[in-house]
């Protein structure tokens, strides 16, 4: 009797049928498709991408080279040499981070004392060089300098759950 | 039409012996329809993708000029611009011939398609005949193709292509011996005839199985998906046209997606009535702006060859690959009996004239 049941289903296609009923539904369903440079997925304030060094509102840089960053750095990826300013304060001389190490854990920003090294959202940035993924010191001030009002705009947003 | 022309232009064509009017009026005819094959082909790739995108949630090209409309000449101007690689170890001949060799009869099978009432480029009696040689004809092309490149991979193709189309080239056959005897008379346009009149007139009715047999050996000589074995990039990369590019490759694309056209085409002729209304006899129509809906006509012909490009996607879309054996296994052992059966049916009812065979074959 199954054998006979199943006969009659092969010659009815039924199998067949049933797969593209499948994708027949699928068919008149709206796509999923984010058309990318017109259109973008929302982005949580806490995205962690291009690196940048802040500055206090009167222009100082925030960063008195402790060096915690360089340590925590599970990649490896800072290099930092300090000495003392011309005003005695105790200063970078060079700031550098490697963005093919970096492995965008936001590690640095967590061991930051002054929050001067900070992960922004800014995801689409590229190099068209080689030694274009060194980012150094002036690099990394200028992407804080022209993100400055973005970037405090995350921080307050992630200060309630800190 | 009278009144488009200017009357010295109608006094030179009426002017000209009538052979010469006859090779212009033809080759004009044979332009059209090629012409208008070849954008029909063009156009299908676009579909295809913009159909099978739907059915993954996805929204298909949509890049090149309004919705993607021009992604077809993209894709042709980027293949036109390539280098055409001939292997070194090939027969160099016979490695630029095949493309043409399959391309050449997916359009010239287009010769006795009746596209609309009265037109047909050549009206031969044996047009049936001549679709069945043409369509086999294609597989030369495929076979010289994995053979001329010298690659295993292209040898493997073309073996199983080959061996493919002798197993379902019989079904079909056998398939059409069933519409013969429905229409009685070798010509499309007579079999077309036949079916007019309203859909339960078409052939689609009493010759349901044969109809089947017909339109999946007609995929499985397309070497389309689930039957496409013949290329299985899974397996052996592109099978016979693994090592083509640039114009060659472009070609052979055009060759398959012709004869896909032509596949649907010729389902439609033989058991859909071709540019024959189904709704033929709603009289009540007559006079208003929906009287094409009961018109036969080429409008008819192009939406059933749409529905038939269209079940070509989705089946791309939804059935895996089958297995070789049993691509062998469904040609000869279900296809071929199931054939055979339907025709002794059809023979037996059409001469007792029993329910939607009486009457076939008169």
């Amino acid at each position: 009797m199954s054998r006979a049941i199943s006969f009659i289903r092969t010659f009815a296609l039924w199998d067949l049928l049933k797969g593209l009923n499948v994708t027949g539904r699928n068919f008149f369903k709206k796509s999923v498709t984010i058309n990318y440079p017109e259109e973008k997925t929302p982005q949580s304030h806490r995205f962690r991408g291009l690196h940048a060094l802040r500055r206090y509102p009167n222009g100082e840089e925030r960063c008195i080279a402790c060096k915690l960053c360089e340590a925590v750095c599970p990649a490896l990826a800072i290099t930092i040499e300090s000495d003392v300013s011309e005003d005695g304060t105790r200063r970078t001389t060079r700031y550098d981070i490697d963005l093919f190490k970096c492995i965008y854990c936001g590690f640095c920003e967590e061991a930051c004392p002054v929050d001067a090294i900070v992960e922004t959202r800014i995801h689409e940035y590229h190099m068209e060089a080689p030694g274009e993924n060194i980012m150094t010191k002036d690099k990394l001030l200028a992407v804080g300098d022209k993100y400055d009002a973005m970037i405090s705009a995350d921080k307050a947003a992630d200060a309630p759950y800190r | 039409m009278k009144g488009l022309i200017p009357d010295f232009a109608l006094n030179i064509w009426a002017g000209l012996p009538p052979m010469v009017q006859y090779l212009v009026g033809t080759t004009t005819a044979i332009l059209i329809v090629t012409v208008g094959v070849i954008l029909t082909v063009a156009f299908s790739t676009y579909f295809e993708r913009k159909v099978i995108g739907s059915m993954q949630a996805r929204v298909g090209p949509n890049r090149v000029g309004p919705l993607g409309l021009g992604q077809p000449f993209a894709d042709v101007i980027k293949l036109l611009i390539k280098e055409i690689v001939v292997p070194a170890q090939s027969n160099k001949f016979l490695f630029i011939i095949a493309p043409l060799l399959t391309l050449i009869p997916a359009l010239a099978a287009w010769a006795v398609m009746p596209l609309f009432p009265g037109f047909v480029i050549a009206d031969i009696n044996a047009g049936l005949l001549y679709v069945l040689a043409l369509t086999s004809m294609g597989v030369y092309g495929v076979i010289l193709a994995g053979w001329a490149t010298n690659s295993k991979y292209a040898f493997l193709g073309a073996m199983r292509s080959a061996a493919q189309i002798v197993a379902y080239e019989i079904a079909m056959g056998f398939a059409l011996v069933g519409v013969l005897m429905a229409g009685g008379s070798l010509n499309l346009g007579d079999i077309v005839e036949k079916q007019s009149g309203g859909f339960l007139n078409w052939f689609l009715i009493p010759l349901f199985p044969l109809f089947l047999v017909y339109w999946i050996s007609g995929v499985a000589e397309t070497n389309r998906a689930p039957f496409d074995v013949a290329e299985g990039e899974s397996e052996i990369v592109a099978g016979f046209h693994v090592e083509y590019s640039g114009v060659a490759f472009a070609i052979f694309f055009l060759a398959e997606y012709a004869n896909m056209v032509l596949i649907s085409a010729l389902t439609a002729v033989f058991f859909l009535g071709g540019w024959a209304s189904p709704f033929e006899g709603w009289t009540f129509l007559q006079g208003t702006p929906l009287a094409f809906i009961a018109a036969p006509g080429f409008h008819w012909l192009f939406i059933k060859i749409a529905f038939f490009m269209y079940s070509f996607f989705w089946y791309r879309a939804t059935f895996p690959r089958y297995r070789y054996d049993q691509i062998m296994r469904l040609g000869w052992k279900v296809f071929i009996p199931v054939t055979i059966i339907w025709i002794a049916v059809e023979g037996v009812m059409a001469w007792m004239q029993v329910g939607p065979w009486a009457g076939l074959g008169t």
